[in-house]
């Protein structure tokens, strides 16, 4: 009975609202999913900046809904697809790319941009995040909601184990060094923490990458899982436990790892920078942030969201899209969203502004994920990319918990991607 | 001409419940099966009838086999102790004493908690070293243990954890049942001097088998619905040791985006669970006594 009363409910509003917009026949409606990964007060970061962007524009009306993770988002966005009832934009996961390029979901930007300037725009944020949305010299993402991984180290302990805290380990050889260093013989205190669980092949990008090697090529159809270098970083991470003893063997938990470095049992961890914020206030000592050390050479995987225009939309409507797109990236707006969020700013021009520059000048951590890009590559992104990413995890955590060698882990992930993508190449 | 008007009458009396079981139930279980039987459809390559190919699959996938497996193991390890543990709670809160009802929903507040909010609490408690768990037996000497992040631990873990919501739940049940055994029966048993296990066992017991039949339909049905918690505790790892069945559906076709193969796997788990609540209504309904 209180269903069917819902249902009624739910209709009579869908009524009266179809008819308040017929009743404005100038305006443009645009309907825009985003996530939140990191906590939930975001989204009222996201209403202000959509109010202050119909303020701006009062032809255009917004309804930016939050819809969960990343995960949720994409699919309340290709349900709304399916039903007919489409969103005209949606902040979605970067990496969700191939799979909505696969259901003719998505539009490029190439093809909405029209003006010199427009596509300017296009040129105009840091490359390293325009590689998760360019493929066939199309974009078809522009970053919002950016970040990297960085390495959070407790300075109090760096003190205590007679290291300097302003020169963290920039090497994996110091960083092994550094570690030995800090982890004491009762098990107390670990050197370092890299989670394992929740997105292993993000961190896996990372070490990847510092030894080489990508995980995959740009038109998203062939992954290098069984490379000799990628095998090897692979074995670098399992020894950091197994050999080195500077980190717990087997799984840590992508979870509760903050609450570890928070409560002191772990001196380093590899984390997004999505927990900034959210370490700077909780945590009782004194702490750094530093970019991840280099093996043959720096790197890090992107992550997070970016924005993408639904295919099944009006010109109008792209055109009111593209404004909202441009409003939501621009350089000021980009340097409010960092400052309240630890996401980072997107375009060199945001980090030009002067809040950004005076929250830099205040707190020196929030610019590493900047400075960091210069060394960053795409997050793992490939056609059927869920399958794909979750033979990479599966084979790192066999490896890692030591069911499998990392060679073995590694071959079998990689001849379950090449039989998942063979049918895209 | 009567007779055609209370056919009709009849007709309608069914109706909402014929309505809301063919919306709901019927059409989406032969939607599935035939979604299983086409491959999925995108611009690159389209829809096609591929008959029992993702059957065949299947048999080949060695998640499946893990997760299938996994799930029978959180079946046995769960449904025995959690209908033992939910017999002892209901009689201990079914005599007189002092503090009854507290205790009555002490033991029920497990179940009231949301699932998800429930395995972000046993995260902390697992968590190796700064978890609850690692603490109280370090007391004892006892080193870390990676509860979560072993295969070797990390289905106990969760069976343990699952014991401990559903107990409180089946308790209600058993309860009720209780209560509807008359006293004079225990009278009559103090009469005759039986012991209280005898009476236990003699009487109580099988009069409340059409309690466990109904919570033994449950539990197992539970066993294969319950997956809220993986997606804060595990993600079904490390390396699927701890997937289970429903997960892996649920991965299979939101986040692989396979509805073809996601709903092989559905027509599975479905004939899986009809087989077993026809089995359990037919052999344990033998042996129970309604009144």
């Amino acid at each position: 009975m209180k269903a069917i009363k819902k249902l009624f409910i739910g209709m009579t509003a869908a009524l009266s609202i179809s008819m308040m917009s017929s009743a404005v026949v100038a305006e443009t409606e645009l309907t825009m999913y985003y996530p939140v990964a990191v906590g939930g007060s975001l989204t009222k970061t996201v209403d202000k900046i959509v109010d202050g962007f119909m303020a701006e524009n009062p032809d255009i009306k917004v309804n930016a809904i939050y819809a969960g993770n990343y995960n949720d988002t994409r699919v309340k966005a290709l349900a709304a697809m399916k039903s007919g009832k489409p969103a005209q934009l949606s902040v979605m996961f970067s990496i969700d790319l191939y799979e909505l390029m696969e259901l003719d979901a998505v539009v490029p930007f190439d093809d909405v941009v029209s003006t010199d300037e427009e596509k300017a725009w296009l040129k105009s944020f840091y490359p390293s995040l325009m590689e998760n949305g360019v493929t066939n010299d199309k974009t078809w993402g522009i970053p919002f909601q950016r970040s990297t991984i960085v390495m959070y180290y407790n300075k109090d302990a760096f003190r205590a184990a007679g290291l300097d805290p302003e020169t963290p380990p920039a090497t994996w050889e110091e960083l092994v060094a550094a570690g030995k260093k800090l982890t004491k013989d009762d098990g107390s205190q670990w050197g370092l923490m890299i989670p394992s669980t929740g997105y292993p092949y993000w961190m896996f990008g990372a070490l990847a990458m510092q030894n080489g090697e990508t995980l995959m090529n740009g038109a998203g159809d062939t992954t290098h899982f069984d490379k000799p270098g990628v095998v090897d970083a692979l074995s670098f991470w399992k020894d950091l436990g197994s050999k080195h003893k500077i980190m717990p063997e087997g799984m840590i938990e992508w979870g509760t790892l903050r609450q570890n470095f928070l409560e002191g049992r772990t001196a380093m961890m590899w984390h997004s920078t999505g927990n900034l914020t959210t370490v700077k206030k909780n945590a009782k000592f004194d702490f750094g942030v530093a970019m991840l050390p280099a093996g043959k050479r720096r790197g890090t995987p992107t992550g997070g969201g970016n924005f993408y225009i639904f295919k099944d939309t009006k010109p109008e409507e792209r055109t009111a899209a593209l404004k909202l797109i441009k409003y939501m990236t621009s350089a000021e707006t980009s340097a409010e969203w960092s400052v309240a969020t630890g996401y980072m700013g997107i375009s060199p021009a945001s980090y030009e502004t002067d809040q950004l520059k005076n929250y830099i000048a205040e707190f020196p951590p929030a610019a590493v994920a900047r400075d960091q890009l210069e060394f960053a590559t795409a997050e793992l992104s490939t056609f059927q990319a869920g399958r794909v990413r979750k033979a990479l995890d599966d084979g790192l955590q066999a490896a890692l918990i030591g069911t499998k060698t990392p060679e073995e882990a590694m071959s079998e992930a990689q001849a379950t991607a090449n039989r998942t993508l063979k049918a895209y190449r | 001409m009567k007779q055609e008007s209370q056919n009709i009458q009849g007709w309608l009396l069914l109706a909402p419940a014929a309505i809301l079981l063919v919306a709901f139930t019927h059409y989406p279980t032969i939607a599935t099966f035939f979604d299983s039987l086409f491959t999925n459809s995108s611009i690159i390559r389209p829809s096609r009838f591929s008959g029992f190919e993702s059957y065949r699959d299947l048999a080949d996938d060695p998640v499946f086999w893990k997760a299938l497996i996994n799930n029978l193991w959180l079946a046995l390890g769960t449904i025995p102790t959690s209908i033992g543990l939910a017999i002892l709670m209901a009689l201990i809160v079914n005599k007189a004493i002092p503090g009854r009802g507290l205790l009555r929903m002490a033991y029920f507040t497990p179940t009231m908690l949301p699932m998800i909010a429930v395995a972000n609490i046993w995260l902390f408690f697992y968590a190796p070293e700064i978890g609850l768990l690692d603490k109280a037996l370090a007391v004892f000497g006892i080193g870390s243990t990676n509860w979560l992040g072993d295969p070797d631990t990390v289905l106990p873990a969760i069976i343990v954890m699952t014991i401990w919501k559903e107990a409180g739940f089946f308790m209600i049940f058993y309860l009720a049942g209780l209560q509807t055994i008359s006293p004079e029966l225990e009278e009559a048993a103090k009469l005759e001097g039986s012991s209280r296990w005898n009476y236990f066992w003699r009487i109580q017991f099988p009069l409340l088998l059409p309690t466990t039949l109904f919570v033994l339909i449950n539990a197992f049905l539970n066993s294969f619905k319950l997956v809220d918690h993986l997606f804060v505790l595990t993600k079904g790892g490390p390396d699927n040791a701890s997937n289970l069945l429903l997960y892996y559906i649920y991965e299979t076709a939101f986040s692989f985006l396979d509805t073809s193969y996601a709903s092989a796997l559905t027509m599975v788990l479905l004939i899986l669970l009809a087989v077993t609540a026809l089995a359990q209504f037919y052999f344990v309904d033998k042996r129970a006594h309604y009144r």
